[in-house]
């Protein structure tokens, strides 16, 4: 069946099952591969995405679920003319990717709770920021979002 | 009572190589030492068909290949060609670095690619191409035992990252050569055509420079005539005060794609008319497919095809949904190939078992132990579980078969291996066959080439598809099919006599194999043995970042911190006591003490444990401070890190190495483990194999390095094996209780 939404502020129409799960309509039917599968039970957060401007964990919400409402993935953070969202660049800035496979989400994850709190504490960012990275970028995040908003971090490296 | 053959996929993947213990986990480490090989055993310089085919590949109109590795552009454009896959630490800005570093290259003109999966960018081609008779850089290749050496003489197809050995021997023996070996070809092009000497001439930013006249020349004017000369096998290298590129950290030039979502991993690719495919195979390793109904996947819309393989079923559709939505409703019923009493309990019995018998496999060490440790040694047993790699990318191949030609497509640690385990399984010619590396959502060794049942899985499919497929194993799959660490199991003990030295220790392991040949023991001592008491189960045991290094440095480490409290010593003071005077270890272990604070006081509750590790030719010390929560569990305060890995090449991409294993190694020692009941890994996702989240990652972490000079070391994977002893030892100072098994909640629930 046909599902209606609006993904990166662009309509879009979804010829899926409708317990196909958004993430695979993201990625298979609209060929944005930005968002990524990691453990297809909500346990890891790759797949991270705004709903309605709420982080969601896109593996295990049928796309019928989101018909009608707003989806944006991390293709639809930059500005029109290509500018990086500040998250975005404070990544880049503190160089947080490794092999990067859950930065998608954790970006996604990190925009949702800067949008929602200004500008996030740490016990903020812990209780917020529950997506996993293998490669244990987890310090580098937690800069990051100090940074994207205009916080000094704590000193999380030393003097490498 | 282990089966006659538990995984022929393994047996395949290591066929050509000696059936010898311990070659599956050794033979990774000689990949990037495979450029070495080329004038240890004398190949010819002169095979121009490599070099051909190299180019071939690569050149484009405009563009110059010089010995392989590297292509000028007459537009100045710099492309490098690695022979490792970034899996995610780094390297290849690294490596690009070093080779950019010689060349005096303009950084923001240089662009570093995946070699392509051919026999000419095999780490060995090189050797025919440029570095045949360059013999002897003993900086690199002490510590590099000879058994690796006379297997790298059979072995030369390639291309493996692993073993941390990217930039310290494709980089320094291969990268920096080809670079400063280049400059001084566009130096001779320029020195002809300016009529001046090539002494009068220097190089910067891709340009030689004239600096009497002011006349200079761009290298992509210069690089056409360049690439016809041939090139000095022994050009100097820069003094090191001189580098720019070098020892600096230059952002990561694989980042920009890594946080727009472009960049391409595996599991992204696509062609027109593709199908996606899933599969389970035997839930107990060693297991068969006995029957299955194909029925109710078939009623699956979407679901085009169930294949079934000799030890798995896999469910094809249009997309991943109708793919795993086939698969779930299919019953499948397999053998459990005779391995259906294996437990974790039977396997730590078993290990028990073969170390109270007392006859090892294997002993390393000195002096006659067991009478040196008395009647009563002080002595202690550790255990530790299976752990899973849990990469974040689950594996993810595309096949196409089509007019005889099989391309695949997707992210191995040795693409090169890959494309010719696909030869071996779709029966046609090498020339038919092509691997398209593709980036890697993480391996930790996960990816290593003797653990490629995907392959072979999405090479059968596609054999029998008239369509490209991409095979998708599952986090379920992935959880349930690994290629694990080994469980273990040591008993140690240790006489220290009333000088308040170590008279004599002993570690007693069992596991797999031995542990020897990666691992490294750093205290003096007059009496000490290291014996191996092998026991497989039907698990498949592999390297998992810092092999084996994490559960012998947790033992060794651990037990350290008994005998020096045993002795009501110090830790610190302890250890200094049985490391040469003057060694790099003592260095590390000295300043680190001094950085963290050691014997200062410590909050209520909370307390500090060090350890010192040496893998890969890197020592990395970390001293921890945690205290328990309430519910039982650790929470690690503060880590300060000291590293000696002789040189760095990028310091922030290291300490970001540093930084990320040792969260690993602490999410290891506190929440993992994989556990086996009738035969079966009873995990199944990333719910039940506890991955350590940003909230439980140290809040701050120091981190040092001391540039001793010494031959340069690994930097992937030495961060990790310190961090569960230190975190151990921590506990132990805060609550008095010695952490011996491994997970500590599992400890902490029990």
């Amino acid at each position: 069946m046909a599902i209606e939404l609006t993904v990166n502020g662009k309509p879009v129409s979804i010829e899926a099952e409708p317990d196909t799960p958004l993430l695979w309509a993201i990625r298979e039917n609209l060929a944005l591969t930005g968002t990524k599968f990691g453990c297809g039970v909500a346990a890891c957060g790759a797949c991270s995405v705004h709903v309605n401007g709420e982080i969601t964990r896109s593996c295990s919400v049928p796309v019928s679920e989101v018909a009608g409402k707003s989806v944006t993935t991390i293709e639809g953070l930059k500005a029109a003319d290509g500018t990086l969202h500040k998250v975005q660049q404070a990544w880049i800035e503190l160089q947080v990717p490794q092999c990067g496979y859950c930065q998608s989400g954790q970006i996604m994850a990190a925009v949702a709770l800067i949008n929602q709190s200004g500008s996030p504490s740490d016990a903020q960012i812990d209780e917020a920021m529950t997506n996993i990275c293998r490669c244990g970028t987890y310090p580098r995040i937690r800069k990051a979002i100090h940074a994207a908003t205009g916080k000094a971090a704590a000193s999380v490296l030393g003097d490498a | 009572m282990m089966a006659d053959n538990p995984n022929p996929d393994f047996e395949e993947a290591t066929e050509a190589a000696p059936r010898k213990k311990g070659f599956k986990r050794r033979a990774f480490l000689i990949g990037g030492i495979a450029v070495v090989g080329g004038g240890l055993f004398g190949i010819s310089i002169a095979d121009s068909n490599a070099a051909k085919t190299a180019a071939s590949l690569t050149q484009g109109k405009g563009e110059h290949l010089f010995a392989t590795w590297l292509k000028i552009a007459d537009d100045d454009s710099i492309t490098i060609y690695s022979p490792h896959t970034d899996i995610g630490q780094g390297s290849n800005t690294g490596l690009a670095q070093m080779l950019a570093e010689e060349l005096d290259a303009a950084w923001e003109k240089v662009k570093l690619v995946s070699a392509p999966a051919e026999s000419a960018f095999a780490n060995t081609g090189l050797g025919r191409g440029f570095l045949g008779e360059i013999s002897g850089y003993p900086g690199v290749i002490n510590g590099i035992p000879q058994s690796f050496l006379s297997f790298l003489a059979r072995s030369m197809n390639l291309q493996i990252t692993g073993g941390s050995t990217a930039l310290r021997f494709t980089g320094q023996v291969t990268f920096q050569r080809v670079g400063a070996a280049v400059r001084l070809a566009l130096i001779d092009v320029a020195a002809k055509r300016l009529g001046v000497q090539p002494s009068e001439l220097m190089t910067a930013d891709s340009r030689v420079i004239h600096a009497k006249s002011g006349k200079s020349l761009r290298y992509g004017e210069l690089a056409s005539e360049a690439a016809t000369l041939s090139l000095d096998n022994e050009p100097k290298l820069k003094d090191p005060k001189n580098y720019k590129l070098m020892r600096s950290s230059v952002p990561r030039l694989d980042l920009p794609a890594k946080v727009d979502g472009s960049a391409q991993y595996g599991m992204d690719f696509t062609v027109p008319n593709i199908r996606v495919a899933t599969i389970m195979a035997a839930p107990v390793r060693g297991g068969k497919l006995t029957s299955v109904d194909d029925a109710p996947a078939i009623a699956v819309k979407g679901v085009e095809k169930v294949i079934k393989l000799d030890n798995a079923v896999a469910v094809v559709g249009k997309g991943y949904w109708a793919a795993l939505s086939g698969l779930r409703a299919l019953t499948p019923q397999f053998s459990d190939g005779g391995n259906g009493g294996f437990s974790t309990a039977s396997i730590f019995k078993a290990y028990d078992d073969r170390i109270a018998k007392g006859e090892p496999d294997g002993e390393a060490g000195e002096g006659d132990v067991l009478a040196a440790l008395g009647a009563k040694p002080v002595e202690a047993k550790y255990q530790v579980p299976f752990l899973h790699h849990a990469m974040m990318e689950p594996f993810a191949l595309t096949a196409h078969h089509k007019d005889g030609k099989l391309d695949i497509w997707g992210g191995m640690q040795d693409p090169l291996a890959s494309k010719m385990k696909a030869v071996e399984v779709s029966g046609l010619d090498a020339d038919a066959v092509t691997f398209h590396p593709m980036l890697i959502g993480g391996s930790f060794g996960r990816r290593l080439p003797m653990y490629m049942e995907i392959v072979e899985q999405v090479t059968k499919l596609a054999m029998q598809l008239p369509y490209p497929v991409k095979l998708i194993w599952s986090r379920e799959e992935e959880v349930a099919q690994g290629a694990y660490r080994p469980q273990s199991a040591a008993r140690l003990r240790g006489q220290v006599g009333s000088d308040g030295k170590i008279a004599a220790y002993l570690n007693d392991y069992a596991q797999t194999e031995s542990a020897e040949a990666e691992t490294t023991f750093i205290y003096d001592l007059p009496v000490v043995a290291r014996r191996n008491y092998d026991y497989a189960s039907n698990q498949i045991t592999g390297a998992w970042r810092s092999v084996n290094s994490t559960q012998q440095g947790f033992y060794n480490e651990s037990f350290i911190d008994e005998l020096a409290h045993a002795a009501k010593v110090d830790p610190v003071e302890f250890r200094r006591r049985h490391l040469k005077p003057g060694s790099r270890h003592l260095a590390v272990l000295d300043e680190v003490a001094k950085r963290s604070g050691w014997g200062t006081p410590t909050a209520e509750g909370v307390g500090r444990g060090v350890a010192i590790v040496e893998s890969f030719k890197t020592i990395v010390a970390h001293v921890i401070e945690a205290r328990l929560k309430a519910d039982g569990s650790p929470k690690v305060l503060k880590v300060t890190t000291v590293v000696d890995a002789g040189s760095i090449v990028n310091p922030d991409a290291a300490a970001a190495q540093i930084e990320g294993g040792t969260i690993m190694g602490l999410s290891s020692a506190i929440g993992e483990a994989i556990t086996i009941e009738k035969g079966a890994v009873q995990q199944t996702n990333l719910t039940d194999y506890s991955i350590l989240q940003l909230a439980d990652a140290p809040m701050q972490h120091d981190i040092h390095f001391l540039n001793s000079g010494a031959p340069m070391g690994g930097i992937g994977e030495p961060g990790v094996p310190p961090a569960a002893p230190a975190l151990a030892n921590a506990l132990f100072a805060a609550t008095g209780k010695r952490v011996r098994q491994l997970p500590i909640l599992t400890q902490a629930k029990a």
